[in-house]
């Protein structure tokens, strides 16, 4: 369905002054489109009620001080200075929340690719399989925590008692330790990452690929590497653009691992963005400042996508176009 | 001195086994990193099933000596799981036909109907998934505190009516799949839009219903934020949240893990029932979609 109905040759000729004016609509075209707004209608009001709405207000409460039981008052500027220059935490947690994103974005998407890769070859029971890798992503998050919880348990837990039975050492503390806590949250964020719909999207994506590739490499003689790099990795560069940016976009946000498993700790190892914000909006009422920290995110997570995109088409390959 | 014929076989079969060769090692790969995958689950079902001493033994014991069956009933009873769990059917139960309905609506108005700013407002629709949560979740508190939602399941449920970015996206996909030519003939035939959608659009939706009320359900069950943010008495608590507040409450002296991982596998139990049941549509869905690009 194209969108330019309304622009023919026509109607530009006979206002050569406006180019792409549109001719006034037919009356079944004006039903169509007030027709079209009732269907889109319950979208149209929810998005200004609990998106667009919510959005300014928080915009708004970022300039101001906010103790939740009273009303806001303006203080322009203040929590983002106060953000920049005198919450220590501030910088800890978003350094931490970036060391995050830049472990678990990389692993999972080679991970959820190469398990991709795995699967879609002719191996035996690969249904099988397949439902192993993807169950784990099903978990709520609550759950994976308290089950990783008990198996990296310093004393009594699985792995722990492993190492002491098999190798005669003792394991780290993992989430109880500083150095270890973090590691195990991103072994944790991995276990439910790597076989989740990513997998499967990259699955979809990899049986995309024109057999007549493969084969025009096996005649040139490719070995398996070569035709990864050369002809799989192009063809569904889409996808991994996707992923990377979704995959940011969620890294930065995390939150209810660490609530659960280690509460920010220990000694702020694993406080990230999502908990100082909790913290400041939720338990010490400070809405204002919370709105603050919450539009500095934003802000971030735009930069970042657009930076994405538009080296986007260094990388990515399109396999649909004429190349514009 | 060998004749071709035979050199070429040997050859040929030395190929063929190294190959066969290569699969096997292959399967054994695949297989082994996949039982890794579910060994947790299965180390969360088998601890479940000990005693509380039991559990914490070491050396550690694989296999329960006797089944304690009765762990499950014990989280479902004393540590008020069954309260949790209900309420997360509830919650779940009413988001899902709220999301899944409103959602078709308004991905069969995107895709059949044209209208100025059609698309600009599809962008804006998809650009609510790039927002951070925390961005609207202060505002919603107030709001809904305003409201008298907060400590209520309305607050959770009422939002869900109002169309959800991702199945918006994934359904308006599938519709636009389906030829438009029905349409056409049905309008010929003085068909209203509203029964071009129910008796046209929608038997041919299926796999694309089904994706987004099995994504729609499990967003919904393992929601965690939202609940902790909008809830507050413990009685309306849903299940991850009723999970979180019963490791809140171990105290050091009583072993107490294994009911936490009874508690955690009735977590996740049904979201496993349902996609194990499902997972054809699912998979189906994810394809057809093209997401991937």
């Amino acid at each position: 369905m194209t969108t330019s109905e309304n622009t023919t040759p026509l109607s530009a000729a006979r206002l050569p002054w406006r180019r792409g004016a549109r001719r006034p609509m037919s009356a079944s075209r004006r039903r169509e489109a007030i027709q079209g707004y009732l269907y889109i209608l319950p979208w149209i009001i929810g998005f200004i009620i609990f998106v667009a709405g919510p959005l300014f207000a928080s915009l708004y409460y970022s300039f101001t001080y906010y103790p939740m039981l009273a009303k806001p008052s303006w203080v322009g500027l203040q929590n983002f200075t106060n953000a920049f220059f005198k919450d220590r935490i501030f910088w800890v947690s978003s350094w931490r929340t970036l060391l995050w994103a830049i472990t678990t974005v990389p692993l999972g998407i080679v991970g959820s690719f190469f398990a991709a890769l795995l699967l879609n070859r002719a191996v035996r029971l690969k249904t099988v399989w397949r439902v192993f890798f993807f169950l784990p992503s099903l978990t709520p998050e609550v759950a994976a925590a308290i089950l990783w919880l008990w198996i990296l348990q310093p004393d009594v837990g699985i792995v722990n008692s492993t190492l002491k039975a098999w190798l005669g050492m003792r394991g780290p503390n993992w989430l109880s330790s500083p150095d270890w806590a973090l590691p195990s949250l991103v072994i944790i964020s991995l276990w439910t990452g790597i076989g989740s719909i990513r997998m499967l999207i990259f699955l979809a994506g990899l049986q995309g690929v024109p057999q007549e590739l493969y084969d025009a490499g096996m005649v040139d003689g490719v070995n398996w590497w070569q035709r990864i790099r050369h002809i799989t990795l192009p063809m569904i560069s889409p996808t991994m653009l996707l992923n990377l940016v979704l995959g940011i976009i969620g890294a930065l946000q995390v939150f209810g691992l660490a609530f659960v498993t280690t509460g920010g700790g220990p000694a702020y190892a694993t406080y990230f963005f999502g908990l100082h914000l909790y913290q400041t909006a939720f338990r010490s009422f400070d809405m204002g400042y919370g709105s603050a920290l919450a539009w500095f995110l934003f802000t971030v997570i735009l930069v970042l996508t657009l930076v994405q995109i538009s080296l986007s088409r260094r990388w990515v390959y399109y396999a649909g176009d004429a190349g514009d | 001195m060998q004749s071709a014929t035979s050199k070429r076989l040997r050859t040929n079969t030395w190929h063929r086994a190294r190959k066969d060769i290569g699969n096997t090692l292959l399967l054994l790969f695949t297989a082994l990193l996949a039982i890794s995958f579910l060994f947790p689950f299965v180390w969360a079902i088998l601890s479940s099933l000990k005693t509380g001493f039991e559990v914490v033994a070491y050396p550690p014991t694989f296999l329960p000596k006797v089944p304690q069956w009765y762990n499950y009933i014990q989280a479902w009873q004393e540590a008020d799981l069954g309260r949790f769990f209900w309420n997360s059917t509830l919650v779940t139960g009413l988001s899902l036909i709220g999301q899944v309905a409103s959602s078709f609506v308004v991905a069969y108005g995107f895709a059949r109907f044209r209208f100025p700013g059609r698309e600009l407002l599809f962008v804006l629709c998809l650009s609510g998934l790039m927002m951070p949560v925390y961005v609207t979740i202060i505002p919603l508190f107030t709001m809904f505190r305003a409201l008298g939602w907060l400590n209520t399941f309305k607050s959770l449920i009422i939002p869900t009516y109002f169309g959800s970015a991702f199945a918006i996206f994934l359904m308006r996909q599938f519709i636009q799949s389906i030829p438009i030519e029905f349409d056409e003939s049905a309008l010929i035939d003085g068909a209203s839009r509203w029964t071009i959608l129910t008796r046209i659009i929608m038997p041919n939706c299926q796999p694309a219903l089904a994706t987004v009320a099995i994504v729609g359900f499990m967003s919904s069950w393992n929601a965690f934020l939202g609940p902790l943010i909008f809830l507050d008495s413990v009685n309306n608590y849903t299940l991850p949240l009723g999970l979180w507040f019963l490791k809140g409450t171990i105290d050091d002296a009583l072993p107490r893990d294994h009911l936490l991982m009874a508690g955690a596998m009735i977590t996740t139990f049904p979201v496993l029932l349902i996609f194990i049941f499902a997972q054809n549509y699912f998979i189906e869905g994810i394809v057809m979609s093209g997401i991937k690009g």
